[in-house]
């Protein structure tokens, strides 16, 4: 043996009292883990292959099966934990960089959970969303700073382009490609049932999904992979991609093997080819050159589509937002340092950027200190988990949320966080057709529509609680919020007060 | 309540353009105005700025210092400083016009000065460093006094606003000088005050810079061992006292410097075939790690005498020379070039980290 | 052919006059306005003076002429069309590009063809007659760049750092190559006579519209340069 062996991380464990040797297991997991021992006739597995989606453990007929942490254990170290000791094992063996998946899973802060919401009582009267009109609709895009009137003195009602949604909810960038055709299906339709949008990504759009254009978003990021006239035509706002919360400042790579068929031909790349998308947008080396890329959009686009700039929260991203505000872009969306992502070198995902509450709260106010909150419209992401984060990313100041994990857990994701190896049992993050076919377009649509009335209710819950039946009130309305376990310094870029204050 | 400018860091995009007649023939102020009109999207109203050469014959053996102030209390305090250390030959506020697009404006003043002999004397200092030394003095512990230009025969002009405006503010046709450069700035958020916009300059040197640096902290922690104290946090500044540093205090030559700033990759140096060229490159990145500039960036460093135009060694930012019978034009963008002269002929993109020089011809009255 | 001229026009004017126009267009005076042909699908549009950045920019079809130089980013995320210039291109030509046609009498800044692609009969070609600046062809994906070098006494005619990252499409230099350090992914190698009939529709459409006589153009060595692999960075990472 050459390498070090690197024990699995996970055991199955299966009752020889309940299993039946069905072989469902076997035929659900595309990794290999279980085979049928011709010679005994008993189930056997080889862990090693065991990425824990809990596929097999969903459908075995007689729950005979578990996956669960393999109990064998290095010696304990406070230091050198066991992944960082498998890690460097994994880089011995192969001289790789470590590749990983969805979002940052390292026990850093998550101040949503440190942050809670106000509620009338006496003082003021809380509102029944039952009975009573609770507004969630919003628009998003630049307001002009001056009511102008015509002649006539009747005032001028043309708008700098706007997105509706129902509620200030959309689907955030999932390229397909990293995802399914089937999860864009479902993606897609679920946007139009429920009058928000969704997100191409950088992957193009599939000519199947032109006629949600009204419900799209197209993304044009630094590989201008499937951008051309008539995609920027078909969307309802077009996405210039700057950066991504998993990976800032890195570019991304979809490999070769998954470049085919249908992906091949929207990426309009030939098959086998790897993806490439540089680490810089290659016309856009400073700000002013932003300004170019949003003016030459708009310019092709006969001003018709509001243009998103999409930033990854990083130090200095309240200077960075007020330069994309003054750059002629429309919206700016944040994703935040725990968003997810179909690969990424760990170390980046890890390591690299800052939590989207922080950097919501700094855009926002530093933005209002500019005067300039009004040019643009403020979207976020980055683990945007509930109703109850979206409320709280309102009131710290945001217009509205990107969701993509969520999104994803609804359309049967189990978070094993593998997406790189392409062979997704839950048919999201693969293009193999028998795993892509696991996943039925029609009920995974169904259960998005379902998780975003399920929050829509609730942010109506939570905003009638607190006396406000329309989200305009919300936004930015940070005496709904207090802090738990906070330090002076977080409070203060939170702009909140802690809680008792 | 928003910070000012030395406060925060304000990452910029700019617009830069440069011109210098060869023959030491002076131009007015305008052409640079003129020159910044079709580059207008490269800034967004925020700063903008201009420095002259020659400009100040009557004076030309006194440091011309231009100075903001942001009282009549803070300018006597001031004043009281400099007559310490040195001869006021002349006082005066500078000539502004007043127009809607320039507002908020503070004191602005200029002096023509000569440190005081004795004094020199005493602290054991040269002339230049001693006036490096008041410079520091007053921007970093005189509140509300701020010296935005410092050199002989030169002068810099800045404010807050679209370049165009701010020449016309200063009545920059005017003046009349061998070169200019000119300034127009995007900062990402307001600077608050006058300080923070390009050029920016100490001694005979001005900077004007396009780009955000990523080196910049590595950089400015290195210089502030020499005495220099960034109190604006801008790249220019940095790079100006980078440029201070190496020429005047290290006396290393234009071609050296830039091999300091924008140092060939190493694997470019190991392929060089002339033996001491390489050896040369060896020796700078060697000697001075902490003055690499790394990000893009394109500069136009003035100096008495000349202008050397630089790319990062990259080239991520846009930068064109012209030139027509002894007058040479650098700027961001072509388009600048042939709004003031149509007919340059020779326009040409130097390449990363190769340094333009362009000097005055010998001989040649500045 | 109707003319509009561009002096004192910001480029928002410009371009809403030639999205307006039915006909062939030329501007004169040209002096920085962006954009130029944006996304156009037709007409022809010849440019008097120095169009500003992004000169078509999207370009779906229609056919741009510059008589003098041009600044960055030209022909950026092209799709299909044509840009002939008479002078000399900055940096970034034909960022991504897909399919059309540049053609360069002078000189290229840097990064010209950066990931450039193809896709079925969308086979991007770049021509630049003078010498191009470092890193020409970078993430090049598909499609031709072509450097003829022509009156370029020095052997180098691409500055350094050409082909990183490429992987795909080709490229043809007019020079031995021989004091070229190329990336270890690509192969450089002369070009056969096979490899230059590749080349001979696009070289003879440079000649007719430069009056350069082809067989002086051939009459010098070309190298051929291609990537070893579509898929560059497979070994590089590692599954954690």
């Amino acid at each position: 043996m050459n390498g070090i062996f690197i024990m699995p991380e996970f055991d199955v464990i299966r009752s020889d009292a309940r299993c039946t040797v069905c072989r469902v297991c076997e035929r659900q997991c595309a990794n290999g883990v279980h085979a049928f021992l011709e010679e005994k006739g008993l189930m056997v597995s080889d862990e090693t292959k065991c990425v824990n989606c809990q596929r097999c453990v969903s459908f075995c007929p007689t729950h005979a099966l578990k996956i669960v942490e393999n109990p064998n254990r290095l010696r304990e170290n406070a230091n050198w934990d066991r992944d960082t000791i498998r890690e460097i094992y994994k880089q011995a063996n192969s001289g790789g960089v470590l590749l990983s998946s969805m979002g940052n899973p390292k026990p850093l802060p998550v101040y949503w959970d440190k942050i809670l919401i106000n509620a009338s009582q006496v003082t003021n009267p809380p509102i029944d969303p039952l009975r009573e009109p609770m507004e969630t609709r919003v628009f998003l895009g630049k307001k002009p700073e001056k009511v102008s009137r015509g002649a006539d003195g009747a005032l001028i009602t043309t708008l700098p382009p706007q997105i509706e949604l129902s509620m200030p909810v959309l689907f955030s960038a999932m390229s397909y490609g990293s995802i399914s055709y089937n999860a864009h299906a479902a993606l897609a339709e679920a946007a139009a049932r429920l009058g928000i949008l969704y997100n191409t990504g950088e992957g193009g759009l599939h000519e199947d999904f032109y006629p949600y254009g009204s419900n799209t978003i197209v993304q044009v990021a630094s590989g201008r992979f499937g951008v051309h006239e008539k995609y920027l035509e078909t969307g309802a706002a077009i996405e210039i991609k700057m950066g991504q919360g998993a990976k800032p400042g890195i570019g991304g790579h979809l490999p070769g093997p998954k470049i085919v068929g249908d992906v091949s031909r929207t990426r309009m790349i030939p098959e086998g080819t790897d993806a490439i998308s540089p680490a810089p947008h290659h016309d856009i080396y400073s700000i002013e050159d932003l300004r170019q890329l949003v003016y030459s959009l708009k310019e092709a686009t006969r001003y018709k589509k509001p243009v998103i700039v999409k930033v990854a929260a990083v130090h200095n991203i309240a200077a960075i937002a007020s330069g994309v505000a003054r750059s002629g872009a429309d919206i700016i969306a944040i994703d935040g340092f725990r968003g997810g992502t179909g690969a990424a070198p760990t170390r980046i995902r890890d390591n690299v950027g800052i939590p989207i509450e922080l950097a919501l709260a700094a855009v926002d106010q530093r933005l209002r200190d500019e005067g300039i909150r009004g040019n643009v419209s403020l979207i976020v992401g980055g683990s945007v988990r509930s109703a109850a984060d979206v409320v709280k990313a309102l009131a710290l100041g945001a217009d509205a949320c990107y969701v993509a994990t969520a999104a994803l857990l609804a359309l049967g994701c189990h978070l094993c966080r593998t997406c790189q190896s392409g062979k997704c049992n839950w048919g999201i993050a693969t293009q193999e057709p028998a795993l892509v076919k696991r996943l039925n377009p029609a009920q995974g649509s169904e259960r998005l529509v379902n998780l975003m009335n399920a929050w829509r209710h609730e942010i109506m819950e939570l905003m009638g609680g607190m006396g406000i039946n329309s989200v305009e009130a919300l936004r930015g309305n940070r005496l709904m919020l207090r802090g738990v376990g906070l330090t002076q310094k977080e409070l203060e870029i939170l702009g909140i007060s802690h809680a008792g204050e | 309540m928003k910070p000012k400018e030395g406060q925060v860091r304000i990452p910029s995009g700019c617009a830069i353009a440069a011109v210098i007649a060869r023959d030491g023939e002076r131009m007015s102020g305008e052409g640079m105005i003129r020159a910044m009109e079709p580059m207008h999207d490269r800034s967004n109203g925020l700063g903008g700025g201009f420095a002259g050469y020659g400009i100040y014959p009557a004076y030309k053996d006194f440091y011309a210092l231009h100075l903001f102030f942001d009282s009549r209390d803070t300018r006597k305090t001031c004043e009281a400083f400099l007559k310490t250390g040195f001869e006021i030959w002349h006082a005066e506020r500078i000539p502004t016009r007043k127009i809607p697009a320039i507002t908020d404006e503070p004191i602005i003043w200029r002096y023509f000065v000569a440190p005081l002999q004795s004094v020199l004397a005493d602290l054991q200092l040269d002339e230049k460093e001693f006036v490096v030394r008041t410079v520091m003095e007053i921007n970093t512990r005189m509140k509300g006094a701020y010296v935005f230009s410092s050199g002989k025969n030169m002068g810099t002009f800045k404010a807050v606003g679209f370049p165009e405006d701010v020449g016309v503010y200063y009545r920059l046709e005017e003046y009349a000088g061998y070169s200019w450069t000119a300034h127009g700035r995007y900062p990402t958020n307001t600077p608050g005050w006058w300080g923070g916009a390009h050029p920016f300059s100490l001694l005979d040197y001005s900077v004007v810079h396009n780009g955000e640096i990523s080196s910049y902290d590595a950089n400015r922690r290195y210089i502030e061992m020499f005495g220099y104290q960034c109190t604006l946090q801008t790249d220019t500044e940095v790079i100006t006292y980078m440029m201070d540093y190496l020429l005047r205090r290290q006396g290393l030559t234009l071609n050296e410097t830039a091999g300091v700033i924008a140092a060939p990759f190493w694997e470019t140096i190991d392929r060089k075939t002339d033996l001491k060229d390489k050896e040369k490159h060896l020796y700078l990145r060697t000697v001075f790690p902490g003055l690499l500039i790394t990000g893009p960036f394109s500069i136009v460093l003035g100096f008495e005498g000349g202008l050397m135009a630089l790319n990062d060694r990259l080239k991520l930012r846009s930068m064109v020379v012209g030139e027509k019978g002894d007058r040479v034009y650098i700027a961001s963008e072509e388009a600048a070039i042939r709004r003031i002269e149509p007919d340059a002929d020779n326009i040409w993109s130097p390449a990363g980290g190769e340094p333009v020089v362009i000097r005055v011809k010998e001989g040649a009255q500045i | 052919m109707k003319q509009i001229d561009a002096k004192e026009l910001d480029f928002r004017t410009l371009n809403e006059r030639l999205r307006q126009a039915t006909d062939d267009i030329e501007i004169l005076n040209c002096c920085g306005q962006r954009f130029i042909g944006a996304g156009l699908s037709d007409r022809k549009i010849l440019i008097r003076g120095t169009p500003g950045n992004a000169l078509g920019a999207y370009l779906n079809g229609a056919s741009l002429t510059v008589g003098g130089n041009v600044q960055d980013a030209v022909g950026d995320t092209m799709n299909a069309g044509k840009i002939t210039v008479h002078g000399n291109i900055g940096d970034a030509a034909g960022y991504a590009m897909r399919g059309g046609t540049i053609l360069v009498k002078g000189n290229a800044g840097y990064r010209a063809g950066i990931h450039m692609k193809a896709y079925q009969d969308k086979v991007p070609q770049m021509v630049i007659g003078g010498r191009a600046g470092s890193f020409l062809g970078e993430y090049q994906a598909g499609g031709v760049i072509v450097v003829l070098g022509l009156g370029e006494k020095q052997s180098r005619i691409v500055g350094n750092f050409p082909c990183t990252g490429m992987h795909g499409g080709k490229m043809f230099l007019r020079a031995a190559c021989e004091d070229i350090a190329f990336p270890q992914q690509v192969t450089a190698r002369r070009a056969t006579d096979e490899d230059l009939r590749e080349i001979q529709n696009i070289l003879l459409e440079f000649c007719a519209v430069f009056s350069y006589d082809i067989a002086a153009i051939l009459d010098a060595p070309f190298t051929v340069i291609t990537p070893d692999t579509s898929n560059p960075y497979r070994q590089m990472y590692v599954v954690n």
